[in-house]
């Protein structure tokens, strides 16, 4: 420290820095490879010269090689983020220190009396658990219907939600001086306009696609035209696929119309088939009707009224059914 | 309303806490990307700072077209993928007739856009070019050596502006120990002319010498370029002074278990967990244990023996 350092060389040691305002090309070197040549002679000079100032401080010795303790840089560069706001200090910080409250530094596993044991603080298995109490002794203040396990365990919870609201506002007041520790975000949950609790309701794939074929079909070529998106699907089908008849007939086995309306005549017939008589059909039932009338007069003289009498009106009801069939057919053909 | 969001990973929460704003900041990152259009000598450029810079460096493969740095609109893109991968430098190649060859180099503060430097890479060599000695090869990360020669460097501003940039270009982490033994790589820059820089990267070979300090010698390894400087914006004022502001030096962290004493000097108290000398076992098998061992078998032999004996006899 004693001769001072003759070269004129700014060093940045910190930076690991080195630089000559001094040298300047009087005239360029002719060729690429002289050039090149005194670059690297002067860059040898600058880099001895940080060398000489580096290998020169205090080393300890390490596993690798010797560590030197590097002197903070003397460039100043820009930053590349802000500087960080410090916290504001909560409302209960405040209280704490117009107070002259200090925080008392607590164990982590307290003693608990009841069970003899050493147990946490808080967390599984602690110390005054809501639900390891047994008796709870009835007070003169306390009223006859309520539950005194349940008000308990809903004064805990009124007083966690008071905690939650508390720790949003300490928040909020330091997001406002844009003091929000990193890994903490706040995110709106409902839109301050409307008002209303519910939140916005998020809309689903299927009814994004409804919404867009239903934009799709009023317009005035039904959306077959539109431009759509990379990715987008064609829009689905609404309503029954219906099928027509090509106008020319092509070479085939048997027309298609023809088929067609065969298949429609016999539904049609299938289907009110019980209106048209089947003659030897209604012969028969109104023989096995009249058989079974026979039988049952001749049992019910036999026995009990009662009990046949109660069965046989249902009976009778199908019966009457059945009989207006045939009966109303022969008026009309009549 | 609002809702508080925390992550419910810690991989997260420390991942978040790395990209937050610090008192005192360690090294920025890099991004290398490209334009519309990019010339095979400019692929390699971008390709070699990516190299050099491997540990702190993105590269994005892409062309973007909506990319236009010194124009007003183009640098939201830009802005948004600093954001994204926490990059505080870009490096920006295309192509084009008016500009071939064209790097810009910007920095941002607060993922915007602080200043930038345009630059066209002349008489390109890259680092396959170089024929050296294979075992000198700087190794990836290590801090380099930066020398800057020439009075341009002083006098011209687009070169001050250049030679700061490049400084926080090629410096790497910021670190307060080095390793003596890992310095291997030194960045050369000479100004040629008023507007010309002559850049190359080499490798440092340390040879005896009588002192302490080694002799060095300078092997040029990696790639080496002229760089044409063509625009440059600074920052504005206001930007200029919120960036360079610093941190007052933090107090010191207390030293937990030393305290200092006027008489005593510093004491430091150690915890050391209850020995259980009694339960531990012994390493070398004593000669007693063994003998006690034998005379317990003896005794068992015995007294099988007797009732052997005993029940011979009944």
């Amino acid at each position: 420290m004693e001769t001072e350092n003759q070269n004129p060389f700014q060093l940045d040691v910190g930076n690991l820095l080195a630089f000559n305002p001094f040298h300047n090309f009087p005239s360029l070197p002719t060729s690429r490879d002289e050039l090149v040549k005194e670059c690297l002679q002067e860059g040898t000079k600058l880099v001895q010269a940080v060398a000489d100032s580096l290998f020169n401080l205090p080393s300890t010795e390490d596993v690798d090689g010797p560590l030197v303790k590097l002197p903070p840089p003397t460039t100043k560069l820009p930053r590349e983020k802000h500087l960080p706001k410090p916290k504001p200090p909560t409302k209960w910080e405040e209280f704490a220190k117009k107070k002259g409250i200090k925080k008392l530094k607590k164990d982590k596993v307290v003693w608990d009396e009841q069970t003899g044991a050493w147990k946490r603080r808080f967390g599984y298995d602690r110390v005054n658990d809501d639900k390891d109490i047994p008796i709870i002794e009835a007070k003169m203040t306390d009223e006859p219907g309520e539950d005194p396990f349940a008000k308990r365990q809903d004064d805990k919870k009124k007083r966690v939600e008071k905690q939650e609201k508390n720790r949003l506002q300490n928040l909020k007041q330091a997001a406002k001086l844009g003091a929000l520790p990193s890994h903490v975000q706040l995110a709106a949950t409902a839109l301050p306009i409307t008002g209303t609790q519910a939140p916005p309701k998020k809309v689903t794939k299927d009814e994004l696609g409804n919404v867009a074929g239903m934009a799709a079909t009023s317009t005035a070529s039904g959306g077959k035209f539109d431009r759509k998106l990379p990715g987008e699907k064609p829009a689905k089908k609404q309503g029954k696929h219906r099928k027509f008849l090509p106008v020319v007939e092509g070479s085939g086995i048997c027309s298609r119309e023809k088929e067609q309306t065969e298949n429609v005549l016999n539904k049609l017939i299938s289907k009110h088939s019980h209106e048209i008589l089947n003659v030897d059909k209604a012969v028969t039932m109104y023989n096995v009707k009249k058989e079974k009338k026979a039988r049952n007069r001749k049992n019910q003289e036999g026995r009990s009224s009662s009990t046949s009498n109660k069965l046989k009106p249902k009976k009778q009801l199908h019966k009457k059914g059945a009989k207006k069939g045939p009966g109303s057919s022969k008026k009309g053909k009549a | 309303m609002m809702k508080i969001k925390t992550p419910k990973k810690g991989r997260v929460k420390r991942e978040l806490d790395k990209r937050a704003p610090k008192l005192v900041e360690t090294g920025k990152k890099t991004l290398i990307l490209q334009g519309t259009k990019t010339s095979g000598t400019l692929n390699s450029v971008l390709s070699e700072i990516y190299h050099l810079k491997k540990g702190g460096a993105v590269r994005f493969t892409r062309k973007n077209d909506n990319i236009r740095p010194f124009e007003s609109g183009g640098e939201t893109s830009l802005e948004f993928f600093s954001l994204k991968t926490d990059c505080s430098i870009f490096v920006y190649g295309s192509h084009s007739k008016k500009r071939p060859n064209n790097l810009v180099i910007g920095r941002m503060y607060d993922h915007h856009v602080y200043d930038l430097v345009e630059v066209g890479v002349e008489n390109f060599k890259s680092i396959e070019s170089f024929t050296y000695d294979k075992k000198i090869a700087p190794r990836v990360g290590s801090k380099p050596f930066i020398a800057f020669v020439g009075e341009g460097f002083e006098n011209v501003d687009e070169l001050k502006h250049l030679k700061e940039v490049l400084l926080d270009l090629l410096r790497g982490k910021v670190v307060e120990n080095i390793n003596l033994a890992g310095l291997d790589r030194a960045y050369v820059c000479t100004a040629i002319s008023s507007n010309k820089v002559y850049l190359t990267h080499c490798a440092l070979r340390l040879k005896k010498s009588g002192t302490v300090v080694p002799r060095m010698e300078l092997v040029e390894v990696g790639p080496s370029m002229d760089l044409v400087v063509r625009r440059h914006r600074l920052p504005n004022e206001g930007l200029r002074k919120e960036a360079m502001k610093t941190a007052k030096d933090q107090p010191k962290k207390k030293v937990k278990n030393v305290s200092s004493d006027a008489i005593q000097g510093t004491i430091g108290k150690i915890y050391i967990p209850d020995q259980k000398v009694g339960e531990m076992a012994l390493p070398n098998k004593a000669k007693g244990v063994k003998r006690e061992r034998r005379e317990a078998k003896n005794k068992d032999a015995n007294e099988h023996a007797s009732k052997k004996q005993k029940e011979e006899s009944e």
